[in-house]
């Protein structure tokens, strides 16, 4: 008892071929679909890699470029496939590859839908590299004459600015840290001494952040330094205080600006392995419907095309049973050959 | 005597008109291509509309989209004109519209152009419009308890930042106008009521600027307030402090930006104006050929080509004498005595006409 069996005459056939050679096409689209939102992806990376410390990972968006190519690849052999199934004569040369093809095309399947399952689950190490990145960030941010760090203040003020946050967490994190260059600080004065005397490491910590946390939705001009102290600016409490900078930290932008790039990604994944699971069962329609003709001289007599030649359980069982029978061959012929040596 | 007449074989005929098809079908898309990039244009003029005083830049967009949609119309027409053109029961409904063709064809041909020249004409009242628009934006920046003002702090500084300028001509612009708002100002305060008393109008005046001037490229942390104390800050210099603030005024960076976006669209409308005189001119030689042929004993035969009839002069006074007729027709006769100077000819088919009662 074949599964899903489905009868077919030659005109049947011929729009079965073309129908799943359309598909084909649109696949190879896909393919080049899944290429460009891994290089999108990719790049999209690295233009913020120095806010990752260049520790972020780049697996996902290579398996995505990989598959994407993998994909253009084994549709257009499908579509080549299909193409010349129409024609008895050309089809007679893939006929014997064909079984190996569609064995590699649900291996694919498989993997397109493990990548989909990756894009979703990859929001969770991101988290912790975006976190550790950013602290580190804002460490160099003062270090505008450092080489190889003195892109760092602009990158950060360019970040904040455009993803509307402020700080790591939030913006209490721009407190514990010197984000003032010790070459602008006059070290004679008495309130220069006095905060850097005030903590461990001899730093010059103040309550207030840089410009770029300003919200501009504010109707109050910005307030940036000696935040927490309500006596220094008329009319103003710093716990009320919500539309003077950012309230988000730049870690959740951040993470919610890649995390939802990559679930619309993990969705485009499922949606294109759907389209290559319906092209395979395509094919292997047409690849039974043409080994089963009644008549195999006349290509214009019917046959049948199916799935799977027997049930799901029959086909598992036959498996199992091929499995064990290679591995009891190899037992049976050392057997054989002992018994040789011994009669010799 | 014809002007620039060309040989056409029935082969030639047929080249042409099928070369023709293709030129208007892409002259279709040309056409498409500049109502878009009109609407692009709009747009990008709608989104800053706040900063901008008055419309009169408008025009500029508003022909492309116009120019646009028509060439898109006249170009289909065209191209309906060649496929019948080879089909001698059909081409001579076109007689008369293909008239009207040609007109409409060298209106838009000369509204393109215009265009261009309205593009560079208009930079001055662009810039006159800005600059007043960006004033009242920084005079109404306090405003934001004033309901129909209460975003101009919001729009000032969104285009302080991503124009990276600062104020209309530089950052001074803003130590002449209160920036802040009298609700933040404690009045009990001496600095406050000595900066208030320092000018006639009472205002909160003072040397330094919103946060959205800052520069992010600038190695140290932003300076914003005592610009010009030198001693406010440390190791700091006023005159030669080049990287703290955006150096550039808005006027100028949107002016600079709307003029990029229009010397852009330039090229393209160009090779629009190319296109568009390349199909006239293969469409009125199609049409001369098609009808030299058709009146010949062999339609099939070699026909002649020609762009007008007789030469430019007597063309111009043929279709004066043509209009003026035409005029005539509805209006009252007596009226057609007073004609213009060259009605030699008017005179004569009054002459030759029965004589009507006066009025």
């Amino acid at each position: 008892m074949a599964l899903m069996l489905v009868k077919f005459d030659l005109k049947k056939r011929v729009k079965l071929a073309q129908t799943v050679w359309f598909m084909y096409w649109f696949a190879v689209m896909a393919g080049v679909l899944v290429f460009s939102m891994g290089l999108f992806f990719k790049i999209e990376l690295r233009k913020r890699s120095e806010l990752m410390d260049n520790n972020e990972s780049h697996f996902l968006p290579n398996l995505l470029i990989f598959m994407g190519l993998v994909a253009c690849g084994i549709n257009a052999f499908g579509g080549k496939v299909c193409y010349d199934s129409l024609d008895p004569s050309k089809f007679v040369k893939w006929k014997p590859m064909l079984k190996g093809f569609l064995f590699c095309c649900m291996g694919f399947n498989a993997l397109l839908l493990l990548t989909a399952l990756l894009c979703f689950i990859m929001r969770i190490p991101l988290q912790f590299t975006l976190a550790e990145g950013l602290k580190s960030g804002m460490r160099y941010y003062k270090d505008t004459d450092t080489p190889g760090r003195c892109y760092m203040k602009r990158t950060l003020d360019l970040m904040q600015i455009e993803f509307r946050c402020c700080g790591n967490e939030n913006y209490r994190d721009w407190f514990e840290i010197q984000w003032v260059s010790n070459r602008y600080l006059d070290f004679s004065a008495k309130e220069v001494k006095d905060r850097i005397g005030s903590n461990v490491d001899g730093q010059y910590l103040m309550d207030g952040v840089p410009f770029s946390c300003c919200n501009p939705s504010s109707p109050r001009p910005c307030i940036q330094h000696q935040m927490t102290n309500n006596s220094a600016y008329y009319s103003y409490d710093h716990y009320t205080e919500e539309l003077n900078v950012w309230k988000r930290g730049c870690r959740y932008a951040m993470l919610s600006y890649y995390g939802g790039m990559m679930n619309t990604i993990g969705v485009l994944v499922v949606l294109v392995t759907m389209l290559e699971v319906a092209v395979t069962i395509g094919l292997q329609y047409i690849d039974s419907s043409l080994s089963t003709l009644v008549n195999p001289e006349d290509p214009e007599s019917e046959s049948e095309g199916w799935i799977l030649e027997k049930t799901v359980k029959e086909t598992f069982t036959d498996i199992m049973d091929k499995m064990k029978s290679m591995g009891k061959g190899t037992k049976v012929e050392e057997g054989g050959q002992a018994a040789v040596a011994t009669v010799s | 005597m014809v002007l620039l007449k060309i040989k056409f074989t029935q082969q030639r005929r047929v080249h042409l008109a099928q070369g023709l098809w293709l030129l208007s079908w892409m002259a279709v898309l040309w056409g498409g291509v500049i109502f878009f990039l009109g609407v692009y244009l709009k747009t990008e003029l709608l989104r800053r509309a706040e900063v901008m005083d008055n419309t009169e830049i408008h025009v500029v967009p508003n022909i492309l989209m116009m120019v646009g949609l028509a060439s898109i119309c006249t170009n289909w027409v065209a191209s309906r004109v060649c496929q019948d053109s080879m089909d001698s029961t059909r081409f001579p409904r076109w007689k008369v519209p293909l008239l009207a063709w040609f007109a409409v064809s060298a209106v838009l041909c000369c509204l393109l152009i215009a265009v261009v020249v309205l593009s560079y004409a208009l930079q001055g009242s662009l810039e006159q419009s800005l600059k007043v628009g960006l004033r009242n934006g920084i005079r109404f920046y306090k405003d934001t308890d004033v309901p129909g003002r209460c975003f101009q702090k919001e729009t000032i500084d969104r285009l302080q930042m991503e124009f990276l300028c600062c104020g209309n001509d530089n950052f001074k612009d803003w130590f002449e106008v209160q920036w802040v708002s009298n609700r933040y100002l404690d009045f009990t305060s001496k600095d406050v009521k000595d900066r208030i008393r320092s000018n006639v109008d009472g205002r909160y005046l003072l040397d330094g600027v919103p946060f959205s001037c800052c520069n992010p490229t600038s190695p140290r942390p932003c300076l914003r307030y005592h610009l010009t104390d030198n001693n406010a800050h440390f190791s700091y210099d006023y005159q030669s402090e080049e990287l703290n603030l955006y150096s550039r005024g808005c006027r100028q960076a949107l002016t600079d930006y709307y003029m990029e976006l229009m010397n852009a669209t330039g090229p393209g409308v160009v090779s629009v104006i190319f296109i568009q005189l390349s199909v006239l001119l293969s469409l009125r030689y199609l049409q001369t050929a098609v009808e030299t042929a058709m009146v010949l004993e062999d339609p099939e035969g070699d026909s002649e080509g020609y762009l007008l009839e007789k030469g430019v002069k007597e063309t111009i006074e043929d279709l004066k004498t043509n209009a003026l007729t035409i005029l005539k027709f509805g209006q009252v006769d007596p009226d057609a005595a007073e004609g213009s100077s060259e009605a030699a000819d008017i005179e004569k088919d009054e002459k030759d006409a029965p004589p009507t009662p006066a009025s």
